[in-house]
């Protein structure tokens, strides 16, 4: 039964251990005191710059969809009009989602498989594609919305750019991490028989990691469909435009509003039934 | 002391097992054979309720299990163990905590969230740990240990568990002959001493000879042999695989002798 002689006896072992375990506790105790410290302490000063306080004011908080739902409920007639007026505006956002989402993905999928650790083509500028990738990342699609817009006019295409933009440095980011956990014998087996960089890549690596990159850019579609839906409110066009008139216009259009958030809601929804549908279409039966 | 009763699971439209009925009367060390596919895995992991029986039932002791839920469900899980072809551990946690999870449906949640395990329980899984020759690796990571030691740590978490049943799914496939004999030796020990009930899927005859004390075969989900290992004679083993007159137990298998066995053979078959 015994394959190491025991060089140690039990109660030396058993007092090694209970001694190991009770500085590990001691640890995570100094752990959680620090968590709950800095949950408090955050706390406290994010409502102490608040202009309100936050004790005072939360249960407004829902003053503001009671009434949109309230005033929707009276005007409930209006609602079917109201969706199928706004459907256009709907399409236009989405429009510029999924052309956004394409062209950032395939931008991320380049900078992700130059910023990977084994897979690099240029190893040495790994460093220089994941700083694009970060900066990228870094720059708030509204900013570079509101450059754009500023330069060639308000439109579908600032907003495309400006998500294409910061989607592409997500994706880089993300599918950099999927690739590092790709299997790379494969890729041996493929440089074994004499294959370029784009051909281990394509052939390599890809089929592995394929289910993990759809679900990401379809979980992307998603963020980008609000993103775009927002971006309307500086004056890219689509839903996120009317929604910005309905609701400043306050009291007497929030029937509106509501049939706006039915829309986007509903668009989530079934981006997000397909997005599952298509994933295990792709994953195939038999799949872990 | 254990019923089962014409037990059945279905995936889809693919019998799994197909109406398993065998009685077991006192603590044995039962062997189920077959080859990968027959429902071995499955019928295992319906006893232990991992996944659920399709029809049939299952009896221990008086008790239903086929019909518990929730709470008792678990209750049910911890009286009867578990120990898997890929160990299924913890690999990142050290040994004696893995060990410690034999105990989690005694304790609170919250406790084994913050891995507050009383003392008596650490030392009880060092003295398991001790019995089956691996207490020197008790503060290691699981993953860090080798295939056998790892196994000797699952069985060591099945003990911790107290069991009325140790099942033990494939337990020495992934392993060396070497490993493969100190895993089946401290089932076999397990069964001795303490006098619990094991019931092993292997997928080598010798092995089910040499250690248990009845065998079951099944082919296609169904049972088609019940015996002792005496009664399973390679016509009979032909039978369960399927198998051919070229069938030849000694050519895939594990164990060190059979190499004594083979000498004077003429040539391995291309």
């Amino acid at each position: 039964m015994t394959d190491t002689a025991l060089n140690t006896p039990l109660p030396q072992i058993k007092s090694d251990y209970t001694a190991l375990v009770r500085q590990r506790r001691m640890y995570s105790g100094i752990g959680v005191a620090i968590f709950i410290v800095l949950m408090v302490s955050g706390f406290m000063v994010a409502d102490a710059r608040n202009a309100g306080g936050f004790w005072d004011g939360w249960h407004q908080m829902l003053d503001f969809p009671a009434g949109v739902l309230s005033e929707a409920w009276e005007k409930r007639a209006n609602l079917p009009g109201l969706l199928w007026r706004y459907l256009p505006a709907l399409v236009e956002t989405v429009n510029i989602a999924i052309v956004a989402t394409l062209i950032g993905v395939l931008m991320g999928l380049g900078l992700s498989l130059l910023s990977t650790r084994g897979l690099a083509l240029w190893p040495g500028a790994i460093p220089l594609f994941r700083r694009i990738s970060d900066v990228l990342r870094a720059i708030p699609e509204i900013v570079i919305a509101l450059v754009l817009i500023f330069m060639m006019g308000g439109g579908p295409v600032p907003a495309m750019i400006a998500i294409a933009l910061h989607t592409a440095g997500a994706m880089g980011k993300l599918y950099s991490e999927v690739n590092e956990n790709a299997d790379l014998k494969p890729v041996e087996g493929l440089t074994s028989v004499g294959a370029g960089w784009m051909q281990r890549m394509m052939l390599g690596v890809i089929p592995q990691v394929a289910p993990n990159y759809l679900s990401y850019a379809l979980l992307r579609l998603e963020i980008n469909i609000r993103a775009s839906a927002i971006l309307g409110f500086v004056g890219a066009g689509g839903i996120g435009y009317e929604l910005r008139n309905s609701m400043t216009f306050g009291m007497g259009k929030f029937d509106e509003a509501a049939a706006i958030f039915i829309l986007l809601f509903l668009t989530i929804v079934i981006v997000d039934q397909v997005s599952s549908h298509l994933r295990n279409r792709l994953i195939g039966p038999g799949a872990h | 002391m254990l019923q089962i009763d014409k037990l059945t699971r279905r995936f889809g439209d693919k019998t799994a097992v197909s109406a398993a009925s065998f009685t077991v009367r006192e603590p044995a060390m039962i062997g189920i054979i077959g080859r990968s596919g027959a429902g071995k895995s499955t019928l295992l992991r319906m006893m232990n309720r991992l996944i659920d029986a399709s029809e049939g039932k299952f009896v221990f002791d008086g008790l239903d299990v086929t019909a518990l839920t929730g709470r008792d469900k678990r209750a049910w899980q911890s009286r009867c163990a578990m120990i898997f072809q890929q160990f299924n551990l913890v690999p990142r946690m050290d040994v004696v905590s893995n060990v410690l999870h034999g105990t989690l449906n005694r304790r609170s949640t919250l406790a084994t969230m913050f891995n507050l395990f009383p003392t008596e329980d650490i030392h009880r899984a060092v003295d398991i740990l001790a019995r089956l020759g691996i207490a020197e690796q008790a503060a290691k990571r699981a993953e860090a240990l080798s295939g056998g030691q790892q196994q000797r740590v699952a069985i060591a978490r099945a003990l911790m568990q107290d069991p009325d049943i140790i099942l033990a799914d494939e337990p020495i496939a992934s392993l060396d002959p070497m490993n493969a004999q100190i895993v089946m030796d401290a089932l076999r020990r397990i069964h001795e001493e303490d006098g619990r009930m094991v019931i092993c899927n292997l997928h080598t005859l010798d092995t089910a000879r040499r250690y248990c004390d009845r065998v079951i075969g099944m082919r296609d989900g169904r049972i088609v042999f019940d015996g002792t290992p005496e009664q399973l004679t390679t016509g009979v083993a032909r039978d369960i695989y399927g198998a051919g007159a070229d069938f030849s137990e000694a050519a895939t298998s594990t164990a060190i002798e059979t190499l004594d066995r083979q000498t004077g053979r003429s040539k391995v078959p291309a």
